[in-house]
């Protein structure tokens, strides 16, 4: 039953990666443009799943931190260095930033942590917007090169949305690894039970700043590549509403469930998208949405298969309980 | 120093109307555990209410009554049953995040339904200057600031003067204590909505004159009342009255001695320090910690 579920899944993740490398080669610029942008906002949200969904640390900044990554990596490439060197800056500084964010973690939780967080994010709009001499303010910085990987240039749209993927299967490899660590372990004792985690030996507090930092890089990554998926940043895509909308990304696509910030981010970023025939109804529609979507289940979209599966599995064993009970073997 | 008076009294001003949004913020936090990402678009809404009844050819005060009435029932009555009730048992969270979407909504079908565009907003004060101890200072500032006062002291008064407020207070503090000695908690939760409601029509009458009704002025309102509701203590009426007043004349200070581009952060760098330093806000009381 399980070994079956288990071919099953890995069909279906082959079919869905197949999908994603062979479909986009029929988009147009638009389709590609869309998909490239869900990418990047599936590595976001990953990134903010960790903090939130695993370590059970409410943050509203995620959207600075891929500002920062953003005009890291717009910065340093407009001076010739290549986007690596820019990805490097990102990941270090959203890191190290991130885990300055986490001290106020350690004193106060849940809204209040909301917003602290809530406000560093405004308080980096307003550096991205006022430090001209730094990131250009108002007029943002505009013809932000596109990489050369391995010899071969990713100017042109299909290209860069294979960046784009190869980034996401990157970081989806690396957080799936990192959730079945001793350390993704240890964020899940934190967000269900701090105290008995720190009774159990487990130093909650570097593991605290560690989950926020270690999203808050994640975030950065996404920025450095939406900054040459736009070729032109400026300070307003970086405003609150972006850390909200990463936020209810994840709570959509169900928080702490792996591939919840990849239904998320596709709810977020696609949804809109399909409902434009609504012209300007669309965004409506879309909030609308998301309400009744959260009535009718509070834990996301996964939340919703979660619940059917353990159904079926519970039912599966009373059944198979009681072929036991009535004195057959039950089936190997 | 004549200088500081009158942005003292314009921050005052705008204070008071962050204090109303930020009392109706707490109202709902401290009844039903509702953090309320769209209050600032329940501030934005009323104001385009009354315009649409204007619109129809109603005058400027039956306006008023139709703008507050409909605010009572569409942000009050409706958002309880409709949103809070159904996710309230989910916990904080999922209920945040729904309000957020929420607030996405309702400035979209503003855009869509009214204008794009910013829109001029009567004043009910008249415009013009009166003279106190020998100095001009805006009318509309003394009206806005007083009716602010009364509204703050008739709900002070309400909450704890009255049955009714000291059945509310009970609700807060203890549902299931007040269910048992008889209180009927659910009627005060949807009294709670109903003030609530209320507020954000007093105060979007008070605050879009001087604003403008536009769709997306929420958003600066709702941050301004979260601040408010913080610094002054999350679970205090007079804490949030208190924070309100406070970041209108710190706002207001910012713009003019600071400097302009910088002057939304100094509320910020406010919060951050009142979060670190004193968590339960000004005059809040430490709430138990959960673990």
């Amino acid at each position: 039953m399980s070994l079956l579920n288990r071919y099953w899944r890995v069909a279906l993740g082959l079919v869905v990666i197949a999908a994603l490398i062979i479909a986009p080669m029929y988009l147009n610029r638009y389709g590609l443009f869309i998909l490239s942008q869900w990418a990047v906002m599936t590595i976001a949200a990953m990134g903010l799943n960790l903090t939130l969904g695993y370590a059970g640390q409410v943050s509203l900044a995620q959207g600075a931190f891929v500002g920062i990554g953003a005009y890291s990596a717009a910065i340093m490439t407009a001076n010739g260095m290549p986007l690596i060197a820019g990805l490097g800056v990102a990941i270090v500084l959203c890191f190290a930033i991130g885990w300055i964010l986490g001290y106020p973690a350690l004193r106060v939780q849940h809204h209040y942590l909301a917003f602290v967080t809530l406000a560093f994010s405004t308080l980096a709009f307003l550096v991205f917007r006022n430090e001209s001499w730094l990131t250009n303010g108002i007029y943002g910085i505009s013809n932000i090169p596109r990489p050369t990987i391995l010899g071969y240039p990713t100017n042109r749209p299909l290209p860069f949305y294979y960046v784009c993927l190869g980034s996401l299967a990157l970081v989806s490899f690396a957080t799936w690894w990192l959730i079945r660590s001793p350390w993704g372990r240890a964020f899940v004792a934190l967000r269900e039970n701090p105290v008995r985690a720190l009774s159990l030996g487990i130093d909650t507090r570097r593991y605290t700043l560690m989950a926020f930092a270690i999203g808050s890089a994640l975030g950065g990554v996404a920025g450095t590549l939406y900054a040459p998926l736009t070729q032109y940043i400026d300070p307003v895509p970086f405003n609150l509403s972006l850390s909200l909308d990463l936020l209810m990304m994840v709570i959509v696509g169900g928080s702490g469930f792996f591939f919840g910030p990849f239904l998320g981010a596709m709810i977020a970023v696609l949804l809109p998208e399909w409902l434009r025939f609504t012209q300007g109804y669309y965004l409506m529609l879309y909030a609308v949405a998301v309400i009744l979507l959260l009535i009718y289940s509070p834990t996301g979209i996964l939340g919703i298969l979660d619940r059917y599966l353990t159904e079926r599995r519970t039912k599966a064993a009373s059944a198979l309980r009681a072929v036991a009970k009535s004195g057959l073997e039950p089936a190997p | 120093m004549s200088n500081l008076l009158d942005l003292l009294i314009a921050g005052l001003a705008t204070g008071a109307i962050y204090a109303i949004v930020a009392v109706g913020f707490t109202l709902l936090w401290q009844t039903s555990q509702t953090i309320n990402f769209a209050q600032g678009e329940f501030v934005m809404l009323p104001a385009f209410l009354m315009l649409a009844a204007m619109h129809v050819g109603a005058p400027f005060w039956l306006a008023i009554v139709i703008g507050m009435l409909l605010s009572m029932l569409l942000l009050g009555l409706g958002f309880k049953m409709l949103l809070v009730d159904p996710m309230l048992r989910h916990g904080v969270l999922p209920l945040a995040i729904a309000t957020m979407a929420l607030a996405i909504g309702i400035k979209e079908a503003v855009k869509q339904f009214f204008s794009a565009e910013a829109s001029p907003f009567p004043s009910i004060v008249p415009a013009g200057d009166i003279s106190i101890l020998g100095r001009q200072v805006a009318l509309q500032s003394v009206g806005v600031l007083a009716l602010a006062i009364a509204a703050v002291v008739g709900l002070t008064m309400l909450l704890n003067r009255t049955s009714i407020g000291h059945q509310m207070q009970a609700t807060a503090q203890n549902p299931t204590v007040a269910r048992i000695i008889g209180i009927p908690v659910e009627r005060m939760i949807l009294l709670t909505f109903l003030i609530n409601a209320f507020l954000v029509a007093l105060a979007s009458l008070l605050i879009t004159p001087i604003y403008l009704a536009k769709f997306s002025s929420g958003e600066v309102l709702g941050q301004a009342a979260f601040i408010a509701a913080i610094v002054g203590g999350f679970n205090q009426v007079r804490g949030a009255i208190a924070g309100g007043l406070l970041i209108g004349v710190v706002d207001n200070l910012a713009a003019a001695y600071v400097s302009t581009q910088y002057r939304a952060a100094v509320p910020m760098v406010l919060l951050i320090l009142i979060i670190l330093l004193r968590p339960q806000g000004l005059l809040g009381r430490a709430e138990e910690r959960t673990v």
